[in-house]
């Protein structure tokens, strides 16, 4: 009987949201990396998934990890999680999460997200905690952002 | 620029930002960060007591000046003063500050902690769920010893609000896997389980990742979780599409709780219970039944969320590894993607048939599927489906097919990315033995390596095929005819000149008798390669020389004057002068006899050493292995020794005459005989291959 994926490392290891030319505009990280390994995760992270097409899976090898990503627009949403776990389900997991914000902000753009970054924290932690899913149901989420944004 | 909300404005925020954007330069973005920086430190260290609203603008500034890139030195105690807000906004901002950048300032953290527990005492679920947050986000060991006991108390209250229990569970998660010693779940145990029966779906997604971290490293105490989840999927799976409203994603109930309870699962074996079994059976049943059905939609999303379900339901049939019935059809189910047209699919069907390869029950049904694998190694156009094909080839292969899927994979060899040949060549050699019924397809095929991917053979591959055509007389012959053959090309590699070499030094005789592999053939076609290589590769062509002298006294003089020549006896490598040097001595003082003797046919090679015999070794150290389980080690011995009276011999080093020594130790003594130590080289090249897999398109 195998037991699956290291136990004690958070399954999602880090989020990141970049556009086409580097620049990141949500970085949320789970696992403790000091401020010049996640610049150099960054920047391969970068590398790896904008060389990929149409021909390639959503999924890559990326050191001991692999990374599910989706492309929007000019936005790359990437999710670093352990080898062994499932890729459909947090490929899904992304596709929620920008539902969300596509509500949330009104057909969202990538400005949205910079002006707004403080935001989007909040919401990734509504869906994301301790680099595990925390919920997944798009109304309860959304009746949540909805209530936070009227209070002062 | 887009609407800022209403709420709390921050216009100030909004036209900072707007600046940064708007430089033309990375010059022009300096030099406005540090006129804000000025601004807000004089702000801060000002005689005017900040108001919430303008600290908490100042203080979002920050983190996005650090955000940026900069480092950010000051503000930490003006973030530290928001959390004492009464206002959620201003709280926000100074926990994101704190969660992003990090202090370990003790009395900032004791002010910290200050904060978080008059949050988490507030009874204000907001407050509440920021604090959590903070600390799931932070996760300090001075965090867990102030909190660690207070969370499980908040996780179970019966007045605690849904959304609170998601992110005390979850914070609890984050304390255990930092802090496990301070996470005392003993009288927690029970009701934490019981969180699987919350009707708050959420609540039930955040407890469940808890829970079966719990149960990994405590499966006794959390085993009443099974039945639990069996029930919960149940009720998953079979649900009509209207129940589970807010959890359904595109007509699939519950999804991610649906896996999340599967995973859970794959940390017990199958259920003793015989009613809860049968469930789970139907469960599994009824999830491979919709694989089946027509879609209820053609979005991407309804597919991938139903075939996440459907890949983790495999996943436990795999780990079961029980249900015959089941195994046979997932693998089925499988081989239906291998020709999907999504290569999402096709990739995770390649992967999962992997781990199906390897089961008893499935094995047979995994093989009906060779030809389309074959295909996909060679028409797949993303390099990572290829290897998983190729992995997937590796793990079907057997006696059955052995032959035809290493003939496919030294063919994909010819044209695979270079990051990955190496862990091809191992897998080729490794099946090659395994399976080899004719030793001389064996060494067709470790030859056929060197010749393709020369490069990418290491030494335990080559030494391994020396090792086996010494050991087994029926393959000799062939061998030095094959080797003599592959050495007539213009470009052949180093690997295959030390192969030739060695196997002509040793029965090159067995191909003298034909003039066109005559011994003065012979040894020009060696020598004729000598100056291309490197000087371990020379040092064993001048041992093949010596033993030619002895096999062959017709070539001794035009050998020796090779060896008497000034860029052998002067060479300036050390070893390649000591050779020359004795070797040429040897060859004019020793009798024919002498020589013979010196000269003589390599013994067989040590039995291979048992693995347990070697993880043995490795953990206690030479000395600690009895003489009961050397005598077992012995009698392991492998089918490569299968000379007839050449087999079980045990020549060690130190019993032969001091020439021969010298060529042992110079060669291949220290090699422990074992395809094992092939397959341990694999693992490290896979495990490499890993990290450096992104330099492949």
């Amino acid at each position: 009987l195998r037991i699956k994926g290291n136990s004690m490392e958070s399954k999602i290891r880090f989020i990141l949201i970049q556009n086409r030319a580097g620049k990141t505009r949500l970085a949320k990280w789970y696992m403790q990396f000091d401020d010049d390994e996640k610049q150099k995760l960054i920047e391969e992270v970068h590398a790896v998934v904008t060389v990929r097409d149409a021909k390639h899976t959503n999924f890559v090898e990326f050191r001991n990890f692999k990374i599910i990503y989706r492309r929007y627009a000019g936005l790359y949403f990437c999710i670093c999680v352990d080898v062994t776990d499932n890729n459909l389900a947090y490929l899904e997991a992304i596709h929620n999460f920008v539902e969300v914000l596509n509500e949330y902000f009104h057909n969202v753009c990538e400005l949205d997200l910079v002006f707004n970054f403080y935001k989007v924290y909040t919401v990734v932690d509504e869906m994301f905690l301790a680099g595990e899913i925390r919920e997944t149901s798009q109304t309860k989420v959304l009746k949540q952002l909805l209530m936070l944004q009227s209070l002062e | 620029m887009p609407a800022v909300s209403k709420g709390d404005g921050m216009r100030g925020l909004a036209v900072f930002i707007s600046d940064i954007r708007n430089c033309k330069s990375k010059e022009a973005e300096i030099k406005r960060i540090n006129k804000e920086l000025a601004n807000i430190r004089s702000k801060f260290k000002g005689d005017k007591a900040l108001d919430g609203y303008s600290k908490k603008k100042y203080v979002c500034k920050l983190l996005f000046i650090f955000l940026l890139g900069h480092d950010i030195d000051f503000g930490h105690m003006e973030a530290v003063n928001l959390l004492s807000s009464n206002k959620y906004t201003e709280k926000q901002i100074g926990y994101l500050f704190i969660s992003v950048l990090v202090n370990s300032n003790s009395e900032l953290i004791r002010l910290i902690n200050n904060a978080i527990k008059n949050d988490l005492s507030s009874r204000n679920p907001t407050f509440m769920c920021l604090a959590l947050h903070c600390i799931a986000n932070v996760g300090s060991r001075e965090m867990a010893e102030a909190f660690a006991g207070e969370i499980p108390r908040i996780l179970v209250a019966g007045d605690t609000m849904d959304s609170v229990k998601q992110s005390a569970a979850l914070c609890l998660l984050r304390l255990y896997k930092t802090s496990p010693d301070l996470v005392l779940m003993g009288e927690w145990t029970s009701r934490v389980v019981h969180l699987l029966n919350d009707q708050h779906m959420g609540v039930v997604t955040a407890a469940i990742s808890l829970i079966t971290c719990l149960s990994q490293k405590n499966p006794d105490e959390f085993k009443t979780c099974v039945s639990l989840a069996v029930s919960r999927l149940s009720r998953i799976v079979s649900s009509a599409s209207t129940d589970l409203q807010d959890y359904t994603y595109y007509f699939v109930p519950a999804p991610w709780l649906s896996c999340k309870l599967l995973r859970l699962l794959q940390c017990y074996p199958p259920p003793e219970d015989g009613a809860v079994k049968g469930r789970l059976v139907e469960c599994l049943e009824t999830i491979l039944n919709k694989a089946q059905e027509p879609p209820k939609s053609k979005k991407v999303q309804h597919s991938n969320a139903k075939n996440a379900i459907l890949f983790e339901a495999i996943s436990l049939i795999i780990h079961y590894d029980s249900e015959p019935n089941l195994l046979v059809r997932a693998c089925n189910q499988l081989g239906q993607f291998l020709q999907h047209r999504e290569t999402n699919l096709r990739y995770l069907a390649l992967e999962s048939m992997c781990t199906l390869a390897s089961s008893e029950f499935s094995h047979e049904a995994v093989k009906t599927h060779i030809e389309t694998v074959i295909n996909a190694l060679k028409t797949e156009r993303d390099v990572s489906v290829r290897q998983r094909a190729a992995d997937l080839l590796y793990a079907m292969c057997d006696r059955s097919n052995a032959k035809q899927i290493v003939a496919e994979m030294l063919s994909y060899l010819e044209t695979a990315d270079y990051s990955i040949r190496e862990e091809m060549v191992l897998k080729v050699a490794i099946l090659a033995e395994k399976y080899a019924v004719d030793y001389s397809w064996y060494v067709d095929t470790i030859l056929n390596l060197i010749r393709i991917a020369g490069d990418y053979v290491s030494e335990e591959v080559w030494y391994r095929v020396i090792q086996i055509v010494i050991n087994r007389d029926d393959v000799q012959g062939y061998a030095a005819k094959t080797v003599f053959e592959a050495l007539q090309a213009p470009a052949c590699h180093e690997n295959m000149v030390k192969v030739g070499g060695y196997i002509l030094g040793e029965f090159g005789n067995l191909i003298a008798g034909d003039p066109r592999s005559s011994p003065l053939v012979q040894f020009n076609l060696l020598h004729s390669k000598f100056h291309l290589c490197s000087v371990p590769t020379r040092a064993l062509l001048l041992s093949a020389y010596i033993k030619f002298i002895n096999l062959f006294p017709e070539t001794k003089s035009t050998i020796q004057e090779v060896l008497r020549s000034d860029s052998q006896i002067r060479n300036s490598d050390v070893e390649l002068q000591q050779r020359a040097v004795e070797y040429l001595k040897l060859s004019s003082i020793a009798s024919t006899d002498v020589l013979a003797t010196v000269l003589e046919e390599m013994p067989p090679f040590p039995e291979r050493e048992s693995s347990i015999l070697a993880k043995l070794k490795k953990k206690k150290g030479p000395g600690a292995v009895s003489v009961n389980e050397l005598e077992e080690g012995k009698r392991e011995a492998g089918e490569l020794n299968g000379g007839g009276e050449r087999g079980g011999d045990t020549h060690s080093p130190t019993s032969l005459p001091l020439f021969s020594q010298t060529t042992i130790t110079h060669s291949f003594s220290h090699i422990i005989s074992s395809s094992l130590v092939l397959e341990d080289r694999m693992q490290n090249v896979v495990k490499n291959n890993h990290k450096q897999m992104f330099f492949c398109f």
